[in-house]
């Protein structure tokens, strides 16, 4: 996949790109919520608030203070993720008890919600146009525009990102995070603070949105509410329900797919195309529950394992010893 | 002084009065039976002592401090570790990794982003899958095992943090007479290492392996003390023949 995606700028044409790397920062995005729903169990219906937040932040830097530097946009992005994940996070899951599903689904729903309104009535903040004309950001001299350079500079950071959400998720971390998503009251009873690691799990993957949302923000030129509300949330949600959640192969695949079929069905099917791509989705769930991923992975490789199973030859050494 | 010491336990749902005043006392390295006739409330003071449940009144105090009102994470950071009534073993997990699960509980979450103490834990886990006899399953997932099985995995996880306290919540439960007889096994090598508080509806086995009962009966407190003082109890005769 990765010699794919490294090869595509060089046959494809240009507006091509352009959709090629629109489609890696949304793979970024779905990242983000396959660490907090595919991994940890914690439905978030509001992963759009961070990604959009960011990038109405990085759009504000730039028209307000001509903040166009890559080495301050890009951190300011997933501050801004991580901060406001932080205090969403904080308010639905620091409680005393954990909190439950629908509680953590419907807060993180109504906050996208609320976020959207509120960028839409926010005169501000463009109301329902949004922020146009934002300026391409730079490193050094060189300004940053849509082409195959920032096609490039995407799938780095998303290459980078995965192999960090792996590391995270092969970790004993990610051992926590399995149990947590499994049996959540149990492993509170082996003394592991399971609300710290939902805040601090919730809090990471809103960095990773708000990475991808300043990304999408200079990528477009613009922003506008529909990045913080509830359709952007429940886009990411299909991405990784229909790759496979709990792997982060299965999130990329899923936002390429989708993305892929509904730019193809869009072009050659005007009218009726949300229709096809519905009930594709629809069959996919209903036929492979655990996403396309499971068409090559069984659900034990897909869990994988996080400590160190003996190996055959430590048992035979052991047994040719005794 | 009293590992553990349960005064005056009241818990109530609704209308229901689940424990009326029950008290439970364990000493260092002692076995302790609970039982009772069903819905005498073992399973609720088990989870008013290990913080499932937050008693309506009472006291609970751990190795000298009050922990009423601490969390579950709290209880198991001081040293008390549960097997639920009914098994909870992660299934989709290899049993390795169940118990490493359990072992590393109580590890910084720095630690664990960088797995620090994978190496430093993993003959600590060997070590508890060879005493429960699994550990040539050690690959496989939880979900692979037998009921029995389960269960002693589930008590390999209880026990691998190396608790002051276990509590045991019918551990037999479903197994078949040669897996009790072994569970009775497993379990007494425990005794120099930790105390333990057991609910069981197998008198036999309780009897094996307790060196002191309390019997409950309508939620309160019918009766505690030697096997030998039990059985000679009138009261708790008159309670079983009852309902015999």
């Amino acid at each position: 996949m990765l010699a794919i995606g490294l090869l595509l700028p060089l046959v494809l044409q240009d507006y091509l790109t352009v959709f090629g790397t629109r489609v890696l920062i949304l793979c970024l995005f779905a990242l983000s919520f396959d660490l907090v729903w595919g991994y940890s169990g914690i439905m978030s219906f509001g992963q759009a608030v961070f990604f959009g937040s960011a990038g109405y932040g990085v759009a504000l830097l730039a028209r307000d203070l001509d903040v166009t530097s890559m080495l301050l946009v890009i951190p300011a992005g997933v501050l801004i993720g991580f901060a406001i994940a932080l205090l969403i996070g904080g308010f639905l899951l620091l409680g005393r008890n954990p909190s439950s599903v629908i509680f953590v689904s419907l807060g993180t729903l109504t906050g996208s919600y609320a976020f959207d309104r509120l960028a839409r009535g926010w005169y501000y903040l463009g109301g329902q146009n949004g922020i146009p004309s934002i300026p391409p950001m730079h490193i050094g001299s060189y300004d940053l525009t849509e082409g195959p350079v920032f096609y490039y500079f995407v799938l780095a950071i998303l290459l980078l990102v995965y192999l960090g959400c792996r590391f995270l998720t092969k970790s004993q971390f990610g051992l926590a995070l399995a149990g947590l998503r499994e049996n959540e009251q149990r492993i509170a009873f082996f003394g592991y603070k399971v609300q710290h690691i939902k805040a601090i799990i919730f809090s990471l993957a809103g960095a990773i949105a708000g990475l991808a949302g300043s990304l999408y923000a200079f990528h477009e030129g613009f922003v506008w509410p529909n990045m913080l509300g509830v359709v952007m949330s429940t886009q990411v949600v299909l991405y990784v329900l229909f790759g496979g959640s709990g792997t982060l192969i299965g999130a990329v695949v899923g936002t390429v797919v989708i993305e892929i079929v509904s730019f193809w069905l869009s072009n050659n099917y005007q009218d009726i195309w949300p229709i096809i791509l519905g009930c594709l989705m629809l069959l996919v769930i209903l036929f492979r529950p655990a996403g396309l991923v499971s068409l090559i992975l069984s659900e034990r490789e897909r869990i994988g394992s996080f400590g160190r199973p003996p190996k055959v030859d430590d048992k035979e050494r052991d047994h040719g010893a005794a | 002084m009293a590992l553990l010491e349960a005064r005056g336990l009241i818990k109530i749902f609704g209308k229901l009065t689940a424990l009326n005043g029950a008290e439970l006392v364990v000493q260092p390295n002692e076995f302790h039976g609970l039982i009772g006739p069903n819905g005498s409330g073992k399973s609720t003071m088990m989870k008013c002592i290990a913080g499932a449940e937050v008693p309506t009144e009472g006291r609970v105090t751990f190795d000298g401090r009050d922990i009423t009102t601490a969390s579950p994470a709290e209880r198991a950071r001081a040293g008390m570790s549960l097997k639920f009534q009914i098994t909870s073993v992660l299934p989709a997990l290899t049993l390795y990794d169940n118990v490493l699960l359990a072992l590393q509980g109580q590890t910084a979450l720095s630690k664990l982003m960088f797995s620090r103490t994978r190496g430093a834990l993993h003959d600590k886990v060997m070590a508890m899958l060879e005493q429960f006899r699994l550990v040539d399953r050690a690959g496989e997932p939880a979900a692979s095992l037998s009921h029995g099985q389960q269960q002693w995995l589930e008590i390999a996880m209880a026990l691998a943090p190396e608790p002051k306290l276990l509590l045991l919540d019918e551990p037999t439960g479903g197994m078949s007479l040669e897996e009790r007889r072994v569970t009775g096994e497993l379990l007494a090598p425990i005794k120099a290492r930790c105390s333990l508080v057991i609910v069981e509806h197998d008198l036999d086995f309780i009897r094996d392996i307790c060196d002191r009962l309390t019997v409950l009966d309508g939620g309160a407190v019918l009766d505690t003390g030697t096997i030998e003082q039990i059985q000679a109890s009138p009261k708790v005769q008159e309670v079983y023949l009852r309902r015999a």
